[in-house]
This record gives structure tokens, C-alpha cells and sequence, in this order.
């Protein structure tokens, strides 16, 4: 921007976006706040801000009850495992989309997405009676594969937005040059990719962290990720808020970390060649 | 640009996707099809029977179907409606020059990552209970009766829970699609002295078009079968206020084991959806056909 | 050489061999339980249990109630007793046990050691789980339904509570303790809808109030004036002296309201008595009354029944470990462990005679209101009027989950206001003789 502002406008904005920043980040400041209170406190009227007896009883409890390491290990395995096998798929599909369009290349993308809407519930037993035959149950393996899927046609269509903005003139230079095939890809496309391939890694990473519905209907006990770890904080324990928000915490601390690390990559590439 | 070798190639390289995609839809949606056409009760084994298309007559027919069509729509709409809205405002706010700009977009991004369950669990419990959340806490600092979120409005409550979490994305979308705006184009109007709001809606807002198709279609995939805030918040009621197809489904198929009917009613749902797509497709096929 | 390389392969292979084999006498059994105190509590104590049975391992699958039930029900269902599944021990209410019991899901378990001692069971819990004679799951703790009151507020008020009130007295005591200015609301019940939510209070209430589900040919009740009576009732008690927000508070939210002191009267599981009593959670503790569900002098009371239990999937390979397990954790040795570590009032209530016999647990103050409350209860014979099916505050049907939701959603409706209740009623008349016809329950 090389517009000049004034002092005081950009005083004024910053009051209002922080404002807004806030708000919007609020109720996960206080579930990280209610995770170190009591269980009284968490739920006294009037809320009580800083003014409490800080404790990890709580994180110690939520420990104590369900090996969070394993838990967590699952959902990195998981969600990196079933991104990883989609890129590899989605790569040269989208490669193929975006620099030798056909005529029914949109098609096949729209028919790609609309296999996402798909309702889960409606489809649960005739999976589960698939994978209870193929041995698939309660296994990483089994959710990777489905993630996989289920994230394949967002990967596919994310990576294909971002291919198709790479200049074709580029490419033609590199055939000129007598570049075959595979040092096209290696030597040009790569580079110029990465920032969208990482931003889809990033988003679909996310997604699946956050997928409840599968992960937690074929999974039992060896493969059960933090969604699973969170659905046995949310009932009947006499009060619960302040175990369910460090459970929470411990919940969504890695992937926002994570989000928070990686935003200019994410947010580079989250485009989906809306930005022309 | 495009050879025949280069062709056969690309079909190559897009098969294994092809392939994936086709076997996870036709395996699932025909063995879905064909329990639709059974009478079949997973607690009642032994009495599977053919029973034509008496699920999906008993799936229209319930009068929960045609609250749950609308509220599908509703909750969809809603939350496309804020998201979008809100999403272009905060993305203004967040393209001006300001201290702390990196954080403030931290801050705004971060609901994005908080799984459903959690985040309904913690807006039911910690701000819309109308005796110890927060919102009944400020209203009654006021002097206020405190608000029932969940009795009095309980599908603009879920749709605003569900906003949050959406919002981030749609903000993030915008904002770099704003980012990519000539600044240059943008000052020549200034100067020609276009009031700011004659420069957003004719200069900002066909810009950002494309950006919001996308936002609209990426988010309508997800929103169509919102399922955890309903559960954890209002459980489909009072009576069918916040009942979505989605719920109706699971009703019937997980808590009764229907298999018969969940899967006439999955069937409904997919083929309702890919209307819904059909729609969003021809929208984007105009706007991103470049 | 040769016969060297020969005896070293042959021992390679003795030792592979033995080493599965001793792989084999390890067991780890896959517990699915539900997330509740005392179910936490036992899955803290695994170490007691695998230091006295070596060669068994756990492993355990802690869930929220509805997670739970969907999950166990898919995998036990979709075994049908034929394929392998994936928990060992499962955790069932008194809804599951007769309908599995009779589709041959689970493993009876008539053949449990002596020490056992099946005959020390509470007799209603005991047939709750029996199916022909058949024990087809053991009881881990059992509740009732009752009237948990604040005595400092019922005294200010200028009442007594009986042991065993009426619905009059209810209300007249409601209004009596109600102080809307003060956030203190007369009573607290399950308002959100669902079958194990508000329906199990409204189906127990009913029948107090001489309404049943179905009559003797299924046919559905709801049109008759007991099920006004009893819905105008709760709609009137709520209304008047609830707290607002009623139509989505379950049992863990009026649970966070008693224990707050903002709930007169709490009428709901006799399991919650240990949780409003202990004072690090409940500012009340010292405050807290106990008495039987509410009547109206019809012969029955307003009070559930239901037993947590557990049971073995007949497609478990496990079995025998299995049961070694169950007998283990619902003994009286058991109970011991917990009073032992955690004290009396903590042991898993409402499963055996010789717990209510013991002068050491009599002495805590929800013991007897517990024990009659369970008494009080017959789940085969739950209604004035007689009724085709087993079971108080749900009737044991497969098709009782979806009908019994569908029907808590008008009634939360009604409460919300957004009905009349004779609509809801009148709704609720027929979402189930819909669901009822196609059943083929009726015509």
C-alpha cells in the first residue's frame, strides 16, 4: 500500500482490528484459561478473569486417564499419512488438469467435488461392514485410506487452481530447450509449485485433524486419534468443564501451533485461483 | 499446445485419481442403493426382506422431512451469509495499515482449527447457557434478562457457532484475493475522487467475486452435513428446529440401526446434494472460467 | 556342518515357536466403557487387576454415553454373534441386555465362579439383566431415580420434605423455594431432547401418573389424559420455578445448576447424590436432602431404573479372560478396593444386598434413599396399567431409540414453547404409531 495514512486513521484501526481479533479469538483464550481453573471456578458467577489459583490438576487428570501421546501420535500419523498419499495421487492429476486441459477436464473436477458431499451417516454400515471384512477396522491403515479419499477431491482441485496460474509460456521455453517430461516437472514446475502444494498439505492436514465422524466410528482402541481422546470428556463426571478444556487444549494446541507457524504458507497458496 | 503424446500422458497421470474416486463413490453409493431397496434392521438380524421402494415413501413421508430440508437450507444459507459478509469486512479491516497486523490475522485464524465438538461443547456450555455463560453474565450486568440462546433461537444459534468456525476461512480467502488488487487501480479511482464506497462496490467487490464463488462452494460441501453441533448442542430440537438432513439421517440409521431407511435417506441426501452441486457449478463455471 | 546349521534352525524354530506360544498366554482384552466417575475409577485400577491376574492385559476405549452406544451397538450388531469384534467387554445398560440377550449377542453368564455370588444381587437389577434364566450381563453400579432437595432452602421455606412426597407437594414446595432474583429456581429436570435424556424422566413420571407407552396390543397411549395430566404438569413445574434454558439442559447441566445452588429440587439419577455431596465440586454439599421420587398415590412411583453393566460379545475370542475380568470387577472384593482407597461413599452403588447390609456404608446419607429408590422400581411391571414390554423409563424394543428421540423432541419443543402440549401430544401420537405400523407392531 503506498497510500498515506495518517497517525491517527492507523490508530483508529488498529483499535477496531484488535478489537475484532479478540472477539473472534476469545472463547479459545477462555477454554485455555477455564483448563487451569477448578472445577467451582470454572463455572462462578461472576467469571473470574486472571484473579484465581492457577493449577495443572486438570492436564494431570486428563493424562492419568488416556495416554495423550498415543492419541496424538494416531492423528499425526493419520492426517500426514492420508495428505501425503493424497498429494502423491492429486499431483500428477492436477498437473495433467491444468497443463493438458481436455474437454471434459471441468467436469471431471466438479463430478471430483461432488463425491465430497457424500453424507457420512448415510454410508456408515455398508462401510463398516466392508472394512470389518477386509480386516480394516481399528487400524491406521484403514483411515488413511479413507481421509485419503475423502480429502483426495479438495487436494486435486486446490493443487489444480494453483497449476493453472503457473505462466504455460514458461513451460514452452522448457520444451524448446529440449526438456523432456520429467525434468519439466523436476526442474520447472516444482519450484514454482511448492508454495501451493505446501499450502494444500497444510489445509488438508487441518482437515483431517479435525474429521470426528470416521475416525471415530471405525476405530476402537489402537487406532484412535485425539478425536476419540475428546469424545470421552464431554458427559456425565459430575462437573467437567475445566477436565473437557484441558483436554481441548491438548487437543487443538499441536495443529494450531502448527496453523499458526505455517500461516504465510498456508495463506499463500489458499487461493484457489481465486486471485487472478 | 497440447500433443497426442502429451494427451495419453495426462490421461495417465489422471487415472489412479480417476479410478480412487470412481470405487469410493460406486462401492459405497451402490451397496447404499441396494440396502435402500431392503427392509433391513441391523438389531433385527434374519429378516432381511426385498421391500422395494417402501423406504424411501417412508423417508418422504415423515414429517420431519420437509423442516429438514429447510433447515438444511437455512443453516447452509446462514452461515454462507456471515461467513461471506463477515468474511469481506474483516478482510477490509485486515488489509489497512495497522500496528500488530501479523498477530491480529492469528487471531482471526485461529477458530479455523478447532475441532466442531469442542468448539459447540464450549459455546454451549461456557456462553450461551442463559444461567452460567458468559452472555447471560453480560446481560445480567446490564440489567438485562439474560437471552436464551438455544430455546428462544436455536437454529441462528448453531448457525452462529458454526459461522465462527468458518469465518477464519472465508476472511483468509478474501483477504488474499484483496491483497492481489492493483493498488495503482485503486488510487487512480481515489483520485478521481469515487467516495470509498463507490470504489468498494465497483472496484473491490468485482474483484473479490471469484474468491467469494470459491468460499461459497468450498464451505456449502462442509456445511451440508454439519453434524456434531447439533448433537452436542440441541440434539435436532426442540421439536425439529435444528433437525438437518443430515440429523434426520442419523436418527434413523444410527439410533434406530435402520439400515433400510438410513440408506433411502442417505440416498436423498446425495442426490439433494448434487443438485445443490449442479447449482454451485454452473455459478463457478461462469465465474472461474477464466 | 550341515547337521550343525540343521540343529541351529531347528532350535531357531523351537524358539520361534515357543515364543508364540508364550506370546499366546498374554490376553489383552479391548474394554469399551462409558465415560462416567465410577467406570474412570475402575479403569485407574487396572494395575490391581493385572497384578493378580498375570497373562491379562487391558485396553481400555473410554467414551461419552452416545459415542459409546453407537459404537458398541454397530460392532456388536454387525458380529451378530458370527464375526470377530472388536471389544472383549462392553459396557450395556438394562435397554441392551434383553434385546441382545435374545438375539444371542452376548455370552451368558451363568457360569461365573462361586465367589461370585450371584444370589447377593439386588433382585430388580438381577432381572433387568436376565433374559430366560439367563445372566447375560453383571451389574457394575445401578441407580434409581430421586428427589435431591436443599434442606436450608426447604426449612426457610417453612416446609418438611416426606420421604415420599407427591407431585402436589413438589409443586407447593417448588414455589416455595423458587427466588428468580436471587437465581435460585424451585426445581431443575431434563429438558433436551433425546430418549436417555428428558424422555427417561418424562417415561418415569408418566407412569406415577398411570400413563403408559403402548397398551397391551402396542397400540400408542399418548392421546389418553394420564400423558396430559403428567406433560401439563412438567410443563407447568418448569415453566413456573425452572431455571430458563430448560429445553437444553440434560442431566450434566442441571448437575452444574444443583451444584451451584441455584436448583431447589433436582429430581434425576441417584448416582448424582455422590457428586452434589462432595465438596470439592458442589458448594452445596452440606445441604443436600434425599427422598423417593414423587407419586400421585396410584400405586407407582416417578423413579427409573437402570444398571451400567458388562457383558462379553458372543464373537469375542477372549472369552474366558473376559469373564475372568467381569467377575473381578463387579465383586464384592471389589467394592472393598474402591471403600478401601476412596472411601464408602465412592463404591459403585446399587448392585448387591451385601453393600446396603454393611453398617460401614449405611452410615452415608444417600445409602438408604438409593436402595429403597431401587426397590421401588420393577421394570417388569413398570406401569398402573399392565404393558406388553420390560422396562420403566424406556420400553426394551430396537425401535425405542429412534421413537423414543423423536418423541423427546416434541416434548422439548412444548417446553421451549414452541408448541402447545396437546400438539405435542398429539405429535407424539403419531411419530409412533407412524414408527409403530411400520415395525409391524400394529396395523
Amino acid at each position: 500500500m503506498a497510500r498515506a495514512i495518517t497517525p491517527r486513521r492507523k490508530a483508529i484501526t488498529t483499535v477496531i482490528a484488535w478489537t475484532i481479533g479478540l472477539l473472534i479469538f476469545f472463547p479459545i483464550f477462555w477454554t485455555v484459561l477455564t483448563s487451569f481453573k477448578t472445577e467451582a471456578e470454572a463455572v462462578a458467577t461472576p467469571p473470574r478473569f486472571l484473579m484465581f489459583d492457577w493449577t495443572l490438576e486438570n492436564y494431570a487428570t486428563v493424562q492419568e486417564r488416556s495416554n495423550y501421546f498415543r492419541h496424538f501420535w494416531n492423528s499425526v500419523v493419520i492426517s500426514l499419512g492420508s495428505t501425503v498419499i493424497g498429494l502423491i495421487i492429486a499431483i500428477p492429476a492436477a498437473w495433467a488438469m491444468a497443463f493438458v486441459p481436455g474437454k471434459r477436464t471441468k467436469d471431471v473436477l466438479m463430478w471430483m467435488l461432488s463425491t465430497k458431499m457424500l453424507p457420512p451417516v448415510g454410508v456408515l454400515v455398508p462401510l463398516y461392514l466392508l472394512f470389518r471384512d477386509t480386516g480394516l477396522l481399528d487400524t491406521r491403515t484403514g483411515l488413511v485410506i479413507v481421509l485419503t479419499l475423502i480429502n483426495l477431491p479438495i487436494i486435486i482441485w486446490m493443487l489444480y487452481t494453483y497449476f493453472r496460474e503457473i505462466p504455460g509460456e514458461i513451460l514452452e521455453a522448457a520444451r524448446m530447450d529440449g526438456a523432456t517430461l520429467r525434468s519439466e516437472i523436476l526442474y520447472v514446475l516444482t519450484p514454482m509449485a511448492v508454495p501451493g502444494i505446501a499450502s494444500t498439505l497444510l489445509l488438508n492436514v487441518i482437515l483431517a485433524w479435525n474429521e470426528a465422524f470416521w475416525t471415530l466410528n471405525l476405530t476402537a482402541a489402537n487406532a484412535a486419534p485425539l478425536t476419540a481422546f475428546i469424545a470421552s470428556y464431554s458427559s456425565p463426571e459430575g462437573l467437567f468443564y475445566a477436565k473437557l478444556s484441558a483436554a481441548s487444549t491438548m487437543a487443538i494446541a499441536p495443529i494450531l501451533i502448527l496453523g499458526w507457524f505455517s500461516q504465510k504458507q498456508l495463506v499463500r497458496g489458499l487461493t484457489f485461483g481465486a486471485v487472478k | 499446445m497440447a500433443t497426442k503424446a502429451s494427451k495419453t500422458a495426462a490421461r495417465l497421470m489422471i487415472s489412479p485419481a480417476v479410478i480412487l474416486l470412481l470405487m469410493w463413490m460406486i462401492v459405497p453409493l451402490a451397496m447404499t442403493v441396494y440396502f435402500s431397496l431392503l427392509r433391513y434392521n441391523l438389531l433385527m438380524p434374519g429378516m432381511e426382506s426385498w421391500a422395494g421402494f417402501e423406504n424411501y415413501q417412508y423417508f418422504f413421508s415423515d414429517p420431519a422431512f420437509t423442516s429438514a430440508l429447510v433447515n438444511t437450507l437455512l443453516l447452509v444459507g446462514g452461515v454462507l451469509f456471515v461467513s461471506v459478509v463477515g468474511g469481506v469486512l474483516i478482510a477490509l479491516l485486515l488489509d489497512q495499515d495497522f500496528w500488530g497486523q501479523g498477530i491480529v490475522r492469528l487471531l482471526v485464524l485461529a477458530p479455523f482449527f478447532v475441532m466442531p465438538t469442542v468448539s459447540a461443547l464450549v459455546w454451549k456450555n461456557m456462553f450461551m447457557n442463559p444461567v452460567n455463560g458468559i452472555f447471560a453474565w453480560l446481560f445480567k450486568s446490564v440489567g438485562l434478562q439474560p437471552f436464551d440462546f438455544l430455546t428462544a433461537a436455536p437454529l441462528m444459534s448453531i448457525i452462529g457457532i458454526v459461522s465462527w468456525q468458518w469465518l477464519p476461512f472465508a476472511s483468509l480467502i478474501l483477504l488474499t484475493a484483496m491483497q492481489s488488487l492493483d493498488s495503482e487501480q485503486l488510487e487512480a479511482a481515489e483520485m478521481d475522487g469515487a467516495p470509498p464506497l463507490k470504489r468498494f462496490w465497483f472496484i473491490i467487490l468485482p474483484h473479490l467475486s471469484r474468491a467469494i464463488t470459491v468460499v461459497i462452494l468450498i464451505e456449502t460441501i462442509f456445511l451440508l452435513s454439519v453434524f456434531a453441533e447439533i448433537l452436542v448442542t440441541t440434539n435436532g430440537g426442540p421439536g425439529t428446529a435444528t433437525t438437518n438432513l443430515t440429523f434426520l439421517v442419523y436418527v434413523q440409521s444410527l439410533l434406530q440401526f435402520d439400515v433400510g431407511l438410513g440408506s433411502a435417506g442417505g440416498v436423498v441426501a446425495i442426490i439433494l446434494a448434487n443438485i445443490v452441486a449442479i447449482f454451485l457449478m454452473r455459478m463457478i463455471g461462469k465465474n472461474l472460467d477464466a | 556342518m550341515k547337521t550343525t546349521l540343521r540343529a541351529v534352525m531347528g532350535a531357531t524354530a523351537l524358539c520361534a515357536i515357543s515364543g508364540t506360544a508364550f506370546a499366546q498366554d498374554t490376553v489383552t482384552l479391548t474394554i469399551a466403557t462409558v465415560n462416567n466417575g465410577d467406570m474412570i475409577r475402575m479403569q485407574g485400577l487396572s494395575d490391581e487387576f493385572t497384578a493378580s491376574h498375570p497373562g491379562i492385559e487391558l485396553e481400555w476405549v473410554t467414551l461419552e454415553e452416545n459415542v459409546l452406544r453407537q459404537r458398541v451397538t454397530t460392532d456388536v450388531a454387525t458380529s451378530g454373534g458370527k464375526h470377530d469384534v472388536q471389544y472383549d467387554v462392553v459396557t450395556v445398560g438394562t435397554y441392551e441386555v434383553p434385546i441382545w440377550g435374545k438375539q444371542g449377542w452376548l455370552v451368558s453368564l451363568n457360569d461365573l465362579p462361586a465367589e461370585y455370588d450371584v444370589d447377593d444381587l439386588l433382585p430388580a437389577i438381577r432381572n433387568g439383566l436376565t433374559v430366560d434364566g439367563e445372566l447375560f450381563a453383571a451389574p457394575f453400579y445401578g441407580e434409581s431415580s430421586m428427589v435431591m432437595y436443599r434442606t436450608d432452602l426447604i426449612e426457610q421455606a417453612g416446609l418438611e420434605m416426606p420421604d415420599a412426597p407427591t407431585w402436589e407437594f413438589i409443586r407447593q414446595a417448588a414455589e416455595a423455594m423458587t427466588d428468580k432474583e436471587g437465581e435460585v429456581y424451585g426445581i431443575c429436570l431434563r429438558g433436551k431432547a433425546g430418549w436417555g435424556e428428558n424422555m427417561a424422566f418424562l417415561s418415569a413420571m408418566a407412569n406415577s401418573y398411570g400413563a403408559r407407552w403402548f397398551d397391551e396390543n402396542w397400540q400408542p397411549q399418548f392421546d389418553g389424559e394420564a400423558w396430559k395430566n403428567a406433560l401439563t404438569d412438567y410443563l407447568d413445574l418448569m415453566n413456573n420455578f425452572g431455571p430458563p434454558g430448560a429445553s437444553s439442559n440434560g442431566f450434566n447441566e442441571n448437575l452444574a445448576l444443583f451444584q451451584q445452588g441455584k436448583c431447589g429440587m433436582w429430581i434425576d439419577a441417584t448416582v448424582a447424590a455422590s457428586f452434589v455431596t462432595n465438596g470439592a465440586e458442589s458448594k452445596v454439599a452440606d445441604q443436600v436432602g434425599f427422598a423417593l421420587a414423587p407419586d400421585m398415590g396410584l400405586g407407582k412411583r416417578g423413579n427409573w431404573l437402570w444398571a451400567w453393566s458388562l457383558g462379553i460379545p458372543s464373537g469375542s475370542q477372549k472369552v474366558d479372560a473376559a469373564k475372568e475380568f467381569i467377575a473381578w470387577a463387579t465383586s464384592k472384593e471389589y467394592t472393598a478396593l474402591i471403600a478401601e482407597k476412596e472411601g464408602w461413599a465412592n463404591v459403585p452403588p446399587g448392585t448387591r444386598k451385601s453393600l446396603y447390609e454393611n453398617p460401614e456404608y449405611q452410615k452415608v446419607p444417600f445409602a438408604q434413599m438409593t436402595l429403597e429408590s431401587i426397590q421401588a422400581a420393577d421394570p417388569t411391571n413398570p406401569t398402573v396399567d399392565p404393558v406388553p414390554y420390560t422396562g420403566v423409563q424406556f420400553v426394551a424394543i430396537p425401535e425405542f431409540q429412534g421413537i423414543g428421540t423423536l418423541v423427546g423432541q416434541q416434548f422439548s419443543a412444548a417446553l421451549a414453547g414452541q408448541i402447545s402440549a396437546e400438539q405435542a401430544l398429539q405429535n407424539a401420537q403419531q411419530l409412533t404409531t407412524r414408527e409403530m405400523t411400520r415395525a409391524g407392531y400394529i396395523d
